[in-house]
């Protein structure tokens, strides 16, 4: 205590967040961290936007018991907050005979719950093309799913981008809950880092990385939504 | 099926910890009563930084919100929470969820405001400032209803999200609903609290998102 008491609240500040030993001895640790969080994270998006598009797809087909249980699906992960279906899956499947790994748990919970806002996107966008262009498209001879590959989607996608890119990057940072059931990511190992040098550099990396990590997709976020804005005099 | 409904649906378990879990409700529901509020004046006052037309106020807040844009709420609110009492800040874990959410919320909430504003013609204004409004009358009055209308959908998921958001106040162990649900869970040994607090959860949110769907649609 009197070490600390005779720096100044600067050097304190400094030795306590920015300590570059610490920084040293952890560093290579959070960094691997950062690996898990962008391979989970590729892996949470490519599941979302697949798994989203062919629900959006399914649903444009007009199957009423399809379409039902396509929006229960949606409004449910919609709702659910992200950390309480990974509790389930984590603590109450083993139970009933499923033991899945944490990582896992992870990549399906954020996977399934990207997949229902991407699927709303989607459908929004599949919607709010007239209904001329799809009766056009239909008497030109071309078949219902052919309409809906050449003439729909693509429209459908294009005003999808920009919000689905919010969302993508919104429900990605929740890898960081990944923490709480044990997954080795960014936050995991800065937090036992943290526990194991008693300073809070560790956790100044792995917020800085964090940043590092998603900061590229913010401003490509804002590139995209000025381009794509609509309405625009 | 039999493991299954035991499990998760284990209605004698639910009774047994419904009073407790009423009680996480209460504080999710106190976390939501000034969470929200706070986050919706200060992402107003972040927008009125991200549109000024002064480029030292504006230039400074885009990164701001930018960068808090990119920090995941959970990392946050570690940071608030575990690392300010090395420099002796201790902070009592509701200020720290406080504190972490007003930075991330009034910088979410901000670009919804501003996406707003810039869905306002520019002729609104100009005409609300030559009938001899001043420049908050004009604001008020004026641009800001309209901005709040557009985005009403925007407005309103994103609070359902702060909502969602409140369940990492289990992570710094503030007793909410869901950390309520888990200690219960681990002192029962089965899965049914948790379940029951999703389905809390499903009650509260679900109709709110059913709107916001509808709203979506409608415009």
């Amino acid at each position: 205590m009197t070490a600390t008491d005779a720096m100044s609240n600067w050097d304190r500040f400094v030795f306590t967040f920015f300590n570059a030993d610490i920084a040293m001895k952890y560093g290579w640790e959070i960094l691997q961290g950062a690996s898990v969080t962008i391979l989970a994270g590729l892996a949470v998006v490519m599941t979302g936007i697949v798994v989203g598009f062919g629900l959006a797809a399914l649903r444009a087909i007009g199957w009423k018991s399809l379409n039902f249980l396509i929006i229960v699906f949606v409004d449910i992960f919609r709702s659910l907050p992200p950390l309480a279906i990974i509790l389930v899956l984590f603590f109450g499947f083993p139970a009933i005979g499923i033991v899945l790994p944490s990582l896992i748990v992870l990549w399906l919970s954020l996977g399934a719950v990207l997949a229902a806002f991407a699927e709303e996107i989607f459908w929004a966008g599949i919607t709010s093309v007239p209904k001329g262009q799809w009766l056009a498209a239909r008497s030109t001879g071309l078949t219902f799913a052919q309409t809906l590959r050449y003439v729909i989607l693509p429209q459908a996608v294009r005003l999808g981008i920009p919000p689905l890119t919010n969302r993508a990057i919104s429900i990605t940072k929740n890898l960081a809950l990944g923490s709480a059931i044990g997954v080795n990511e960014i936050l995991g190992r800065a937090n036992s880092a943290l526990s194991m040098s008693a300073n809070a550099t560790p956790l100044t990396m792995g917020a800085l990385l964090y940043v590092l990590v998603f900061i590229p997709l913010v401003i490509a976020s804002r590139m995209l939504e000025r381009n794509y804005r609509w309405g625009e005099h | 099926m039999e493991q299954f409904t035991q499990e998760f649906l284990n209605l004698d378990v639910m009774a047994k910890v419904a009073p407790y879990l009423f009680q996480g409700l209460l504080q999710t529901l106190l976390l939501c009563s000034f969470l929200i509020p706070i986050g919706l004046v200060g992402g107003l006052l972040v927008m009125l930084l991200t549109t000024s037309p002064y480029r030292v106020l504006r230039w400074p807040a885009i990164v701001a919100v930018d960068f808090f844009r990119a920090f995941p709420p959970l990392v946050l609110l570690v940071f608030v929470y575990a690392g300010l009492p090395f420099i002796g800040l201790r902070v009592p874990a509701l200020l720290a969820v406080a504190v972490a959410f007003l930075i991330n919320s009034a910088s979410y909430y901000g670009e919804i405001y501003r996406a707003g504003m810039v869905s306002v013609p520019k002729g609104q204004r100009e005409a609300a400032r030559s009938t001899g409004l001043s420049a908050t009358q004009a604001l008020l009055y004026v641009t800001l209803p309209q901005a709040v209308r557009n985005v009403l959908p925007d407005l309103l998921s994103n609070t359902v999200e702060l909502i969602k958001l409140t369940t990492l106040a289990s992570v710094i162990s503030v007793p909410e609903l869901l950390h309520s649900a888990n200690l219960a869970r681990s002192l029962t040994y089965n899965s049914s609290p948790l379940i029951l607090a999703a389905i809390i959860y499903l009650i509260l949110l679900l109709p709110v998102v059913r709107l916001i769907a509808r709203l979506e649609h409608k415009l």
